[in-house]
């Protein structure tokens, strides 16, 4: 039988499965009496389609769903268990799957073993809050079964349904709790998840709970795990000797017998955040796992070492011996690591030694891992600038290898890094680069490497040699690459004035592309070259502002909706620009995860500032500033206040939190006491906050005139209704409730909130002289600080520049620039010097508004 | 193995029987249905859904269906009709209140073009307790009398005593079997 069922398993084949066909077929399960083999191939092949992401619709998904309801009538194992999966596949995507309630009630409850587990996994995803009362009783029951298999699943799946009904799950703690001690592994662990769920909220009984189960050890290692991830977790968040119970717990484990635990214990030490007073023990053990015979325990220790390098390099450098075995590992994910780890760790003298091994199994590893050898090489070049030449190279070469987009976009990546930190090795980079672009198949790539060319390219000694390079691509790439290419061009004929009428044949000829985009590019180069006005140039060539995508498609949205009249051109300079990228040094040296994308805040704000009536009327938000804290912490109420600056308004964003379960307050609004010349224009109430959500208040405020007077402080003050309510389900008694207050710490307008600085760019002096005929305000001040670097420092927080705008040694001179709300830009200068043992500093900001000029000034003295 | 069995007799005629058990929630239909299959009186909870099993009577296989009959699953009987050869209805007869709307279920249902060739039979449970309605006010309060070409026949029983059910099972056996 079974050589038959393979045949025909072989005949139907599930790889021209067609959803039409399948949903006929199951029309079959409506007869009586039903064949199982049959049904067991037609609900294997179900499952199949929709495990490859075929869609049904919720009518096909429902017909299914209730024919396979009519397979209940078989008392086959093997196709009851079938029927289980496809209600758990079809119950988020049919109607009234709540149909199979009893059915399945009774197969979990029922004397067939096979059934039960799966049953109430089946159950559980297809009841809703209101059917699960129902099934309350024999969830409790199957959480203390004798069964593992039962209670397992009964605990696993009251872990999913805690999400949807906290409430409901908690009260099966107490039989949870009961079953920790379990002689199963699986059944005490899942156990221990539901209990500690269950008291995700409350930090007191978690410690109860831990604290009383580190005294009694646990049978089950994958329960010891997640405890000990538990008193890691709140040795993270207590930063006080109190929490030194926890890490003894945690070192107790590094002696246990299962290697699993003696991992998790391990890796909970080298990852708390406080220094560890004993790393010694945790090292060793990594070291013993990797010399293991174990694959995956070898894997475990590099990779863990890998991640310690980044805050205790000395530590792992007592495993270079270790590591030095592992780099000739069969398994090539562990030797990966060990070499990138050493080459972290080690001197310069041992980097040409490990490259060497390193391109031996390169093109075994995936790209992956491959990665990881190239951020370590990124680091390296940072860290020995003088071993530019070799790993230049060597990061060249794996650029002519195969290999896919993620790959190359970090080797280029390393590239660029290279060019931008390292003078010395900014030739030899640029020339690896435009190597790479004569034969790179990713067009966003080559974009990008155009586009570093055209920016670096024209400052290098010999700029020409570049050119034929980026030419190259105009004739021969696509359309995307050839329009970078010709701004590339452009970069260089605006820089190098000696280059002007090559580049000006170049662009003519550019001007015959079939492609719209190259065309337009070429001639609107062309004009602003031939024109000749430095200024024009500058603006529109080399120092262009680049807005912020999301916010620029934003403003231009707002604009094409407003009833505003369109004859008002759009005007660019009140988008933010991309954020400097102010990015510290990458800390890990082995990082597999890719990083979620940075979300900058007037993002992350701009919907939730869309509630405010008529906010579009107010233009595009110019900047959103970070949050301060209103309240203490841990208070009753939690209040934050953003600010968010607009050209000509202020809105102040009041993120509250009510921390007290027995409260839901109402008619939550901010009773604020505006500075002088400030008018407030509405409020947006909060009109409920219940317990741990967060809700907003927005005040919406008019700037005054002057700037000058923009600066000063608000007083405030939270209002709302107090009603009590149950704590477990939220509901508020009956009755009126009370009006209560709570005083808010005073908020600031300082001036650096309404300016949009970035620190100076190369031309900056160029910048400079030509804002000579713009209004200038010049003033000098004693500062009270008693060191220069110091000084300086202070001064750049003042005006919210950062700190890569300091320069100098003796004399620290600060340059920035910026732009102030409604888009006028602003140019500072600040000199300090040290006289007499206190800081004198001379600040001078130009500005075609006089009045912002002197603003900047006042708000420093 | 169970396959393989199935299989075969599946092959060999002797086709199960497929008997659906409706009525309004509460008028005995899951305690029939174990009733008849192990011969216990077992507790039971409202049912959201549907019970079938497997229930054998003098040697003949009946495939019995037990649908829910609250509210809120009865529009979900009709997705069971297919391939029935006999419906058990079941009504509470000391429920006086309902056996209005269980009428009215009654003859939505013998409407269904699936059910045309159905047997019916009509059980008038709970006939132990005081004040329920007899067999004849049942009879008359679903307006059987006006019930033309369906076999059926009503039967008072008491599920938790066990009584009539038997002649119940006896009689729709019969009527199986004569149909052939």
């Amino acid at each position: 039988m079974s050589r038959r069922d393979k045949k025909e398993d072989e005949d139907s084949g599930f790889q021209n499965l067609d959803k039409t066909t399948l949903l006929q077929e199951a029309r079959y399960f409506n007869s009586t009496p039903v064949i199982p083999r049959k049904c067991i191939h037609i609900l294997t092949k179900i499952l199949y389609l929709l495990n490859q992401g075929e869609k049904l619709t919720t009518q096909e998904a429902t017909d299914i769903f209730f024919a396979t309801t009519k397979l209940f009538q078989s008392k086959d194992v093997v196709l009851r268990r079938l029927v289980y999966l496809t209600i758990k596949e079809l119950s988020p995507m049919a109607q009234d799957v709540i149909i199979v309630t009893s059915s399945l009630t009774k197969d979990m409850t029922g004397k067939e073993d096979l059934y039960r587990a799966a049953a109430i996994r089946a159950l559980c995803t297809i009841t809703d809050s209101t059917m699960l009362q129902a099934i309350e009783r024999y969830m409790k029951q199957a959480i203390v079964d004798t069964n593992p298999a039962v209670s397992s699943a009964a605990l696993v799946s009251a872990l999913h349904l805690s999400a949807t009904v906290p409430d409901l799950v908690r009260r099966w703690v107490m039989e949870a709790q009961g079953v920790i001690t379990s002689d199963n592994a699986m059944v005490s662990y899942h156990a221990l998840a539901v209990v500690a769920g269950a008291r995700r909220n409350d930090r007191l009984s978690t410690v109860k709970l831990v604290t009383k189960l580190a005294r009694t050890p646990l049978r089950s290692s994958y329960a010891i795990c997640l405890l000990i991830r538990y008193a890691a977790k709140l040795a993270e968040e207590d930063q006080t000797d109190a929490s030194e119970p926890y890490v003894e717990f945690i070192e107790s484990c590094l002696r246990h017998k299962s290697e699993i635990v003696v991992y998790e214990a391990a890796h909970a030490i080298v990852n708390l955040r406080k220094s560890a007073r004993d790393l010694a023990q945790a090292v060793s053990v990594l070291q013993i796992f990797c010399g293991s015979s174990k694959a995956t325990m070898r894997l475990a220790g590099a990779r863990t070492l890998a991640k310690l390098t980044a805050k205790h390099p000395n530590a792992v450098a007592a495993c270079a011996v270790d590591l030095e075995n592992l780099i000739s590992d069969p398994n090539r994910s562990v030797a990966t690591l060990a070499v990138t780890t050493l080459l972290a760790t080690g001197a310069e003298s041992s980097i040409d030694r490990l490259m060497k091994q390193i391109s031996s199994f390169m093109s075994e590893i995936s790209d992956e891992f491959k990665i990881v050898v190239v951020r370590a090489i990124r680091r390296l070049c940072s860290k020995y600038p003088r071993k530019h030449q070799s790993l230049a190279s060597f990061l060249a070469g794996m650029l002519r290898d195969e290999g896919g987009l993620q790959y190359k976009t970090a080797i280029a990546d390393a590239i660029i890094a290279l060019v931008e930190e390292n003078p010395d090795a900014k030739e030899t980079g640029l020339a690896h680069l435009c190597e790479f672009i004569e034969d790179c198949e990713h067009a966003s790539l080559a974009v990008r490497i155009l586009h570093i060319l055209g920016r670096e390219g024209p400052k290098a000694r010999q700029p020409s040699r570049y050119i034929r390079y980026i030419y190259n691509r105009v004739i021969l790439e696509s359309g995307p690459v050839r329009a970078a290419a010709v701004s590339a061009v452009a970069r260089f004929g605006a820089a190098r004035p000696e280059l002007l009428p090559n580049i000006s044949v170049l662009l003519a000829r550019c001007q015959l592309d079939d492609d719209d985009e190259v065309r337009d590019r070429a001639i609107y180069y062309s004009a602003i070259l031939d024109s000749g006005d430095a200024q024009l140039i500058n603006d529109y060539i080399i120092n262009v502002p680049i807005p912020n995508p999301v916010l620029l498609e934003r403003a231009l949205q707002d604009y094409l909706n407003s009833d505003a009249d369109l004859s008002e051109p759009f005007n660019l300079a009140t988008v933010p620009t991309m954020a400097e990228e102010t990015q510290e040094p990458k800390e890990a040296p082995v990082e597999i995860e890719s990083r979620a994308p940075i979300v900058s805040r007037e993002e992350q704000y701009a919907d939730q500032i869309k509630v405010i009536p008529g906010i579009e009327k107010l233009g595009p938000i110019f900047k959103t500033c970070e949050s301060i804290d209103l309240t203490e912490p841990e208070t009753e109420y939690r209040v934050q206040c953003v600010k968010h600056i607009f050209a000509r308004h202020l809105v102040l964003q009041f993120e509250c939190l009510n921390t007290l379960s027995d409260q839901l307050l109402e008619k939550v609004h901010i009773r604020l006491e505006a500075a002088p010349g400030y008018k407030m224009l509405i409020e947006v109430p909060c009109e409920q906050l219940p317990y741990d959500k967060q809700g907003s208040v927005f005040c919406v405020l008019e700037f005054p005139e002057n700037p000058i007077e923009t600066l000063g402080t608000f007083g405030a003050t939270l209002e709302f209704v107090v009603r009590d309510c149950d704590p477990t389900t939220g509901l508020p008694d009956s009755g009126e409730g009370y009006a209560d207050t709570y005083p808010l710490e005073e908020i600031e307008v300082s001036c650096a909130e309404q300016f949009r600085t970035r620190a100076a760019s190369d031309d900056w002096e160029a910048t400079w002289e030509r804002a000579a005929s713009a209004e200038e305000a010049c003033d000098t001040f004693g500062l009270s600080q008693s060191d220069v670097g110091e000084a300086a420092k202070a001064v750049c927080e003042h005006l919210g520049l950062p700190k890569g705008a300091i320069s100098g040694d003796a004399v620290k001179e600060i340059r920035g620039g910026g732009v102030w709300r409604g888009g006028t830009p602003v140019l500072v200068r600040a000199r300090l010097v040290m006289a007499g043992g206190a800081v004198t500093m001379q600040l001078t900001a130009r500005s075609p508004r006089e009045d912002i000029a002197t603003l900047l000034l006042a708000a420093v003295g | 193995m169970g396959g393989l069995f199935s299989y075969f007799r599946g092959l060999l005629g002797a086709r199960e029987m497929r008997i659906l058990i409706l009525g309004l929630d509460g008028a005995g239909k899951t305690t029939i249905l174990y009733k008849l299959q192990v011969g216990e009186v077992v507790t039971t909870i409202p049912t959201i859904g549907f019970n079938v099993e497997q229930v054998t009577y003098k040697n003949l296989k009946f495939q019995v269906w037990d649908l829910g009959g609250q509210t809120s699953i009865r529009p979900y009987w009709r997705c069971y009709y297919g391939n029935t050869d006999a419906i058990i209805y079941v009504v509470d007869s000391a429920d006086r209140d309902r056996i209005g709307i269980s009428k009215d279920e009654l003859v939505h249902m013998l409407r269904e073009e699936e059910l045309a060739n159905a047997i019916l039979v009509v059980l008038a449970n709970k006939q132990d307790m005081a004040g329920c309605l007899t067999v004849a006010e049942v009879h008359q309060a679903l307006g059987l009398d006006a019930l033309r070409d369906r076999t059926f026949q009503i039967f008072k029983t008491s599920a938790v005593r066990g009584e009539g059910l038997d002649q119940a099972m006896d009689w729709l056996s019969n009527a199986l079997q004569a149909r052939k």
